[in-house]
């Protein structure tokens, strides 16, 4: 297997700060897996432990490859009050995972999430960047099968 | 500068924590995640005192001019108890049995907690069950004392991760602490202060060894005799020498042999190698190998100077090639008869025994503490118990044998023997008092024949990486270089009694060096067992049949 990428994204960093490298590895593979952090650990001298640590402390790394679509739905108290909770149970059964999986297909993973700052068109989530709000069954269905 | 603790004025240094000037004037205050010598984390609010009706943690908050403390206003005490409450609820909660091992219980019983007051509702892990450390992160309550102590020694394999009430200790990517770099050293176990890490116990496979038809022999290390007494609350530094072998014989084991037979043994072997190497002027510094928990440390963290380590066993495998080839044939013993047993200050030796290099030559590894619970379970009143002395032949040891327990023992042994030998002179003064102590890094020099010999001690992994450096470098101005990775040595292992912390190691210690100054024979060659084992049946150090039985090789593990 090559690490020319991570070998080039240790090269890139003279710093050797870990974040920044991590998530120039989550860009660039979608998640860090554990060979890739065994590499960096063993390239750049931070214990593994720790950078599993960091990983994981950080809800936007991931150590699993994640779905194309990354679903993240806002549970704050503004989405919250406006039921957010039943299109978590609605997305959690039409996608059949539960939140923080993937589904099989790798198309779509589901993550609940803190404030995302779209209180105003709560209950909020964000696909890929791409922010919707407002959200109902309805809405969330056609999002969803819009989504190739 | 003045303060004032408790209505009391006090005066003291600038730039020390409340916790520092009221342990200097013997003010008590509890503390839970603290660990001297380390930088204060002030997670578990156990230490806390009021300032200013503040309430402020005393580890981490440095004292000033004029403050006004209180360390048991009653602000304190409640805030104390609801802490301890909060801990242990992350505690598991059937453990409110008294032990003796136990800080947090000990902690809540002095505030007052009879039971749990608010229900855990933390996660169940699995407990990963090693082949020498047990962790169990059902107990953790996140102090992170085991972490530290990890950093400490340099090696790193646990770590917090997740976060919140995720938050958990684990090495990378939950993989088993087996499967890390994990060194088995078991300073994290002396550092938890709830049980959460502890060795893997063998004492019940020791009893069913003893039940049954079966040979069964034990060994104990050296610094197992300076420290066993303090499980049954004998002072620190109390020699039990004499008990320990009685108590072992009451158990049940057929003969009682001493580890530092083995290590007179590897002095001679160590001591061959290093006039070799030095003759020869190849792969030097040599460094010492009787540490298991090093070798596991180079093998990971620098394998590339594996050629620079001595390849002799370690004693007590040592003790175990020689038990089941020379004992085993002069009292015509079948081999499948055989139990060989070491006492051990040590969890790393678990691990050792079961490297497929050592071929089984010892069954079972117990530490110091498993050795006390089996004479508790044997119902064995080991304060009154009668001094009775090891068996012979494998029993007879010097005092050279005696000071390996200590941080520069090794290299005190060999220096004696390796002088001795190489000059045929005898040493004018047998103690090298400049590598022995607690320091770091201790370091002298010898003339043999003509030639100085610089030789160093490294006490404890984390002053380990220099030294390497050095050598990467090709700096290193030694010749021979002792490495053990606990602080102290063998009598601050991972497998001696809790408490262990430099005071109580500094008494072991001593109690070895005095050990030592007692025996009448004080050099490994003048040991009579071990010329008589060469004469009969090795030959001479180094031999075809020695290199066969007691050296050995190491594996390029990596990171």
């Amino acid at each position: 297997m090559s690490f020319r990428d991570i070998d080039e994204i240790i090269k890139e960093r003279k710093d050797n700060f870990l974040l920044p490298m991590l998530q120039a590895i989550q860009a660039k593979f979608g998640y860090v897996s554990e060979t890739n952090a065994h590499y960096l650990s063993r390239k750049t001298g931070i214990p593994f432990s720790k950078i599993y640590g960091v990983i994981t402390f950080y809800e936007m790394l991931y150590t699993e490859k994640k779905g194309k679509y990354i679903i993240r739905i806002c549970n704050s108290p503004s989405c919250y009050l406006n039921c957010s909770l039943n299109l978590i149970k609605f997305l959690e059964s039409s996608l059949k995972i539960k939140s923080g999986e993937t589904t099989k297909n790798k198309k779509f993973s589901l993550e609940i999430v803190s404030c995302i700052g779209c209180c105003d068109k709560a209950p909020a989530m964000i696909i890929n960047n791409k922010v919707y709000g407002n959200l109902d069954e309805n809405k969330i269905k056609k999002i969803i099968s819009g989504l190739k | 500068m003045k303060i004032t603790i408790n209505n009391k004025e006090i005066e003291c240094q600038p730039n020390k924590t409340i916790l520092e000037v009221a342990k200097e004037n013997d003010i008590e205050i509890p503390t839970l995640c603290y660990q001297e010598g380390f930088e204060a984390r002030a997670v578990c609010r156990i230490c806390l005192v009021e300032v200013d009706n503040k309430l402020l943690p005393s580890c981490s908050t440095k004292a000033k001019e004029g403050m006004v403390i209180s360390t048991e206003s009653k602000k304190v005490l409640e805030a104390r108890k609801i802490n301890t409450e909060l801990l242990m609820s992350k505690h598991i909660q059937s453990c409110f049995v008294e032990s003796k091992e136990h800080e947090l219980c000990k902690i809540a019983k002095n505030v007052g907690i009879r039971q749990a007051k608010f229900d855990s509702n933390k996660k169940t892990y699995i407990v990963d069950k090693g082949i020498a450390i047990v962790t169990d992160n059902n107990q953790c309550i996140l102090c992170g004392r085991c972490v530290q102590a990890c950093q400490m020694q340099n090696v790193n394999a646990i770590d917090f991760a997740y976060r919140s009430y995720h938050t958990k200790v684990t090495p990378a990517y939950e993989n088993k602490l087996d499967d890390s770099v994990c060194v088995n050293c078991g300073q994290c176990l002396l550092a938890c202060p709830v049980n959460a890490i502890y060795e893997k116990d063998d004492t019940k496979e020791v009893l069913k060894a003893l039940k049954s038809k079966k040979h069964v022999i034990v060994q104990t290390a050296p610094a197992v005799r300076a420290s066993l007494g303090e499980e049954f609350d004998l002072p620190a530094g109390t020699l039990v020498t004499g008990k320990m072998v009685s108590s072992l014989r009451k158990i049940g084991f057929k003969k009682i042999f001493d580890t530092q037979f083995g290590a007179d043994l590897t002095i001679m072997e160590e001591a061959a190698e290093l006039i070799k190497r030095l003759k020869e002027n190849k792969n030097l510094p040599m460094i010492t190998s009787c540490c298991p928990a090093w070798i596991k440390y180079i093998e990971h963290f620098y394998p590339e100077f594996l050629n620079h380590v001595s390849t002799c066993k370690s004693p007590h495998d040592m003790f175990g090639a020689i038990a089941k080839s020379y004992y085993k044939d002069k009292y015509k013993i079948n081999k499948k008869d055989l139990v060989v047993v070491s006492v051990m200050p040590c969890t790393a030796k678990k691990f050792e025994i079961q490297r497929k290099e050592m071929k089984k030559e010892v069954d079972y590894v117990l530490t110091t503490r498993e050795l006390a619970r089996l004479i508790k379970i044997k119902k064995i009143d080991f304060n009154n118990l009668a001094d009775e002395d090891f068996d012979a032949a494998l029993g007879l040891s010097s005092g050279a044998g005696t000071i390996f327990g200590a941080s520069g023992g090794v290299m005190e042994a060999a220096l004696r023997t390796a002088y001795e030998t190489a000059t045929g002179k005898k040493l004018e003064m047998l103690e090298f008092n400049q590598i022995r102590g607690m320091s770091d890094f201790k370091e002298g020099s010898i003339i043999i024949n003509g030639k100085t010999v610089n030789f160093a001690v490294v006490n404890g992994l984390h002053n380990a990486k220099e030294v390497l450096e050095q050598i990467k470098n090709k700096e290193c101005k030694y010749d021979f270089i002792e490495v053990m990775a606990c602080p102290g040595g063998c009598i601050a292992g991972g497998g001696q009694p809790i408490p262990t912390n430099k005071e109580i190691v500094e008494k072991r210690m001593q109690a070895l060096y005095i050990n030592d100054k007692n025996n009448t024979i004080r050099r490994s060659h003048e040991n009579p067992a071990i010329i008589q084992l060469y004469e009969e049946f090795l030959g001479r150090p180094l031999s075809k049949k020695a290199e066969k039985l007691l050296h050995t090789n190491y594996i390029k593990r990596g990171i």
